[in-house]
């Protein structure tokens, strides 16, 4: 287990490099930092100062070993846009995105382990079909729309959750709800399908042999065979909601890492957006890191690989 | 309770199966049986017989589309029909009955240690405290043969060889003590070496521990080694039944007869009388029968076969299912040639010319593995100085257990492997300067399974015809003709022409593998296991087939395979392999005769014959 886990943080660190890389290069050579800092009316000597006082006249790989020591050595640089540390910046929003992401991945797996694994107990029940129709729902259903018809519903009409804004635990609970549903249906049917298989296995024939049944047989036998897939869609779904949840955070007013992605890209800050890129491509790596140690953990035929 | 009831009573058990297209059909029809305490019976059959559905039916392991009927099924004195389900997983299921199935690589959760499962059987609703099953696990594991007992409870089941697999799955079967164990094809998927021991341990558990035993098998003569009694099953119901010897040594029902006839034996021997097979196919399970499931295979076939299924009638200790009366089942078997027809293989003359028709010499193969990126490569020798030669009209059997380097071998003398070190030659010339063209008109392969190496979208005629257009040969018009000329050759009626794969039986696919390796005319043949994945009744079939068309067409064999009995009844010269080297090589009836290799002495003590089991 301890040489899986090493072999893979190796790759991991492997991958990080690579992605660091492609994030500087990608800003670098797609736009001109020091034309974004001075202003896109300013005149060509004035561009020119910045270039040469920002150091962004000198060879790209000098550039970006100094640009990677710093983010190593926690120096993220200075936000054109807003005159602030873009460490200082990602700090302020993170806690917010983190509590988001945690939350709703949370009301992810509460909602659609347990509805995957009352479908694929009874398939083709009117559980199963229930089941099948929540996910579908929750699939056409936008984003921004639930997330304005349960402000209407539970902080306007019934008044048990603030209608906006980051401050308490208490206004996390609509957002969190909306932006877990969206990561249901896809999380619920890998389940079912998962545990189909699993139910069509041989060692669960030898399981109801020994006399496992019903629930017991599900969780004791196989569950865990049935997790693997889902273990690593969960990743993926954690980085999204890490990364990506712009719209709901837009809808619920809140100040996390999407909007912050937002804000820099239109006052065309480059450093930040660089670092959110950066951050947000490492987050990538660190999930399917531990998602790989989780699922080795859980099946030990992958610590072999 | 009752001392003189039997452990196990089974009254009419029929199921009945829904297809996904709303029909109905019987795959078990009416089948009675008991088992006293203590009794090892054996029920053999082929595939669909019903034999392991049966079971499944005792264990309430049906799928969900089977319904079960049954008039009466008593485990001693408990009905298992009165019972809810709950009930019997809580009561029997692991504790009063053990069962034991067929693939030990799957039948085991991959994600648990043998010691939990284990321990969970005899800890589930309470069975007894985890301290205890503890220590039973060790004892039983140490008593099937496991070594190191306390060291595999922490291991997984990836980490052991398929027989130590079957081993745990046996003891698990034995953790509750059971009063009754079932074995459904619990060796089919072992080495032969493997298969004789996990037999023997069965059979001695089995006699030991008092448990009632019920084997089930294809294999007639791996069941002959563990049972007191023996049912033979055809269409899903009995067809005889009696005690083992009396079963073996005068068969009554023609379908036995038969059986006994075309399982390859390790006394029958190359150029001696040809096996008997059983024309036909096993049927699909069907509706209702208004005749003799077996009318329609059966050489004594006649009229009162019609209208109604026969019912079993006895005759001294056995029972059997056919109108014709005992004695004169028995004198026809006596007489066996009206039974079933035996031809005389007439000897082929092997040219011992030089060069050899295929050749590898001091061939090597060396598979290099990475794991993963950075991972350390990894050297594995799969096939280690070999050096075979094959001549003319020569039958030669590579034989070997798995990991051995037979088809790697085989492989190799394809030119489908490039060796690592060696040459293979066709008639002294190297076989990799030729083209793959060249090759496949030279020499051509009939594998194993005729299910996958059959393009399941192609019809009949036109996998037939297929490597005459990879070839470019003839026209359309001449290639039809030439295909209808190779099905009859190997037997397949004309109407066949027009058929998909999926409409034909196993048997009738493998002739359409042997016909589509005969149409460009090669010298040299290389069967892998050809027929191991056939019932024992087709595979005499295509055994006598593919000795007929040697002798007509003059062509050279080449035999992989595992099944020692095969090999004598077919093979000219054998050579044994074992880790990629040749152990033993010579006359198939030297080797067979005077084995000098210990390995070969192991590999021929572990054919399960019937009928030589107690010599």
């Amino acid at each position: 287990m301890l040489r899986f886990a090493i072999r893979r943080l190796l790759l991991a660190l492997a991958v990080g490099f690579t992605v660091s890389l492609a994030a500087f290069l990608a800003l670098q050579l797609a736009t001109d930092p020091a034309q974004a800092i001075a202003g896109e009316d300013a005149e060509p000597a004035v561009v020119e100062q910045i270039r040469i006082e920002y150091g962004l006249d000198r060879p790209l790989v000098t550039q970006y070993v100094d640009w990677i020591g710093n983010v190593v050595q926690g120096n993220f640089g200075e936000s054109f846009y807003w005159h602030q540390s873009v460490a200082d910046l990602i700090l302020q929003a993170a806690p917010t995105t983190l509590k988001l992401a945690t939350f709703s991945i949370l009301v992810t797996i509460l909602v659609a382990i347990p509805l995957g694994a009352l479908a694929a107990m009874r398939p083709n029940s009117w559980v199963d079909r229930l089941a099948l129709s929540v996910s579908v729902s929750a699939q056409a259903i936008p984003n921004f729309w639930l997330g304005l018809v349960v402000i209407v519903i539970f902080s306007v009409h019934l008044g048990w959750f603030p209608v906006a804004g980051d401050r308490t635990l208490a206004h996390f609970v609509l957002p969190a709800f909306v932006l877990g549903m969206t990561s249901v249906p896809a999380v619920m049917r890998l389940t079912r399908a998962g545990l189909l298989e699993a139910f069509e296995a041989d060692y669960i024939r030898t399981a109801r042999a020994k006399g496992f049944r019903g629930y017991p047989l599900l969780k004791k036998q196989a569950l865990r065979n049935a997790m693997l897939p889902v273990i690593s869609v969960l990743a993926v779904q954690l980085g999204n909601k890490l990364g990506g949840a712009i719209i709901t955070e837009a809808v619920f007013s809140m100040r996390g890492l999407g909007r912050l992605a937002v804000d820099s890209i239109q006052g065309g800050d480059i450093p930040t957006v660089q670092m959110l890129v950066f951050v947000f491509a490492m987050t990538f790596v660190l999930l399917t890191f531990i998602a790989d140690l989780i699922n080795a953990w859980i099946d030990p035929r992958l610590r072999l690989r | 309770m009752n001392e003189h009831a039997p452990l196990l009573r089974v009254e009419n058990l029929s199921i009945t199966l829904k297809t996904p297209s709303g029909e109905q059909v019987q795959p078990l029809r009416g089948v009675n049986f008991e088992l006293s305490r203590g009794e090892a019976l054996g029920i053999v059959g082929e595939s669909g017989s019903g034999k392991s559905m049966s079971m499944l039916a005792l264990m309430g392991l049906l799928p969900s589309n089977a319904r079960r009927d049954a008039d009466s099924l008593k485990l001693g004195d408990k009905d298992l029909l009165q019972i809810e389900d709950t009930t019997f997983a809580r009561e029997i299921a692991g504790k009063r009955i053990g069962m034991i199935f067929q693939e030990p690589m799957t039948s085991l959760n991959p994600v648990y240690t043998i010691g939990r499962q284990l321990i969970e059987t005899a800890t589930l609703y309470g069975r007894g405290t985890a301290r205890a099953a503890r220590a039973r696990a060790i004892e039983l594991l140490n008593r099937v043969g496991v070594p190191e007992p306390e060291l595999r409870l922490d291991q997984y089941p990836h980490q052991l060889s398929g027989g130590l697999r079957q081993r745990v799955m046996i003891a698990m079967a034995l953790m509750n003590e059971p009063e009754l164990i079932i074995a459904d094809e619990p060796t089919t998927a072992l080495d032969v070496t493997i298969k004789a021991q996990i037999l023997d341990l069965l059979a001695d558990l089995q006699s030991e521990l008092g448990m009632g035993m019920i084997l089930v098998s294809h294999d007639i003569g791996a069941v002959s080694r563990a049972v007191d009694r023996i049912g033979v099953m055809y269409a899903g119901a009995f067809v005889e039944k009696g005690p083992l010897d009396d079963v073996f040594e005068h068969p009554l029902h023609p379908y036995t007869q038969g059986l006994l006839q075309c399982a390859p034996r390790a006394t029958l021997a190359h150029g001696g009388p040809r096996l008997g097979a059983i024309p036909g196919s096993v049927p699909s399970p069907f509706k209702r029968l208004t005749r003799c499931a077996f009318s329609d295979r059966c050489p004594h076939v006649h009229d009162a076969c019609y209208g109604s299924e026969p019912a079993l009638r006895s005759a001294g200790n056995q029972a059997y299912r056919c109108v014709l009366d005992a004695e004169q089942l028995q004198s026809d078997n006596d007489h066996s040639d009206k039974g079933v027809v035996i031809p005389h293989a007439t000897p082929v003359q092997v040219e011992h010319g030089d060069p050899p028709v295929l050749a590898l010499e001091s061939a090597s193969c060396v598979f290099t593995t990475r794991r993963g990126l950075l991972g350390r490569s990894k050297d594995n020798r799969a096939v280690d100085d070999v050096s075979i030669a094959l001549h003319g009209n020569e039958i030669l059997a590579i034989v070997g257990e798995s990991g051995s380097g037979k088809t790697t071998t085989a492989r190799m003398m394809l030119g489908l492997q490039q060796p690592t070190s060696g040459v293979a030659l066709f008639r002294g010339e190297a076989l990799e300067k030729s083209t793959p063209r060249q090759r496949a008109q030279l020499i051509q392969p009939v594998f194993q399974d005729p299910y996958s190496s059959l393009n399941p979208l192609r019809t009949v005629g036109d996998s037939i015809g297929r490597p005459l257009v990879v070839h470019g040969v003839g026209n359309r018009a001449s290639r039809r003709e030439r295909a209808l000329e190779i099905m009859s050759l190997v037997g397949l009626p004309e109407r066949f022409y027009n058929s998909y794969p999926n409409q034909m039986s196993g048997g009738q696919r493998q002739r359409v593998a042997i016909a589509r390796a005969l149409v460009l005319e090669p010298k040299v043949l290389i069967c892998d296991e050809p027929t191991s994945a056939l019932d024992i009744s087709v595979q005499a079939q295509i055994l006598n087939l593919l000795l007929d068309l040697r002798e007509r067409l003059g062509l050279t064999y080449l035999l992989i395979t595992h099944d020692l009995a095969v090999v004598r009844y077919f093979a000219t010269r054998v050579v044994v392999m074992k880790s990629g080297q040749i152990v033993e090589s010579g006359e198939t009836e030297r080797v067979y005769t005077q084995p000098t290799h210990p390995y070969t002495q192991e590999l021929l003590a572990s054919i399960s014959d019937p009928l030589r089991r107690s010599a």
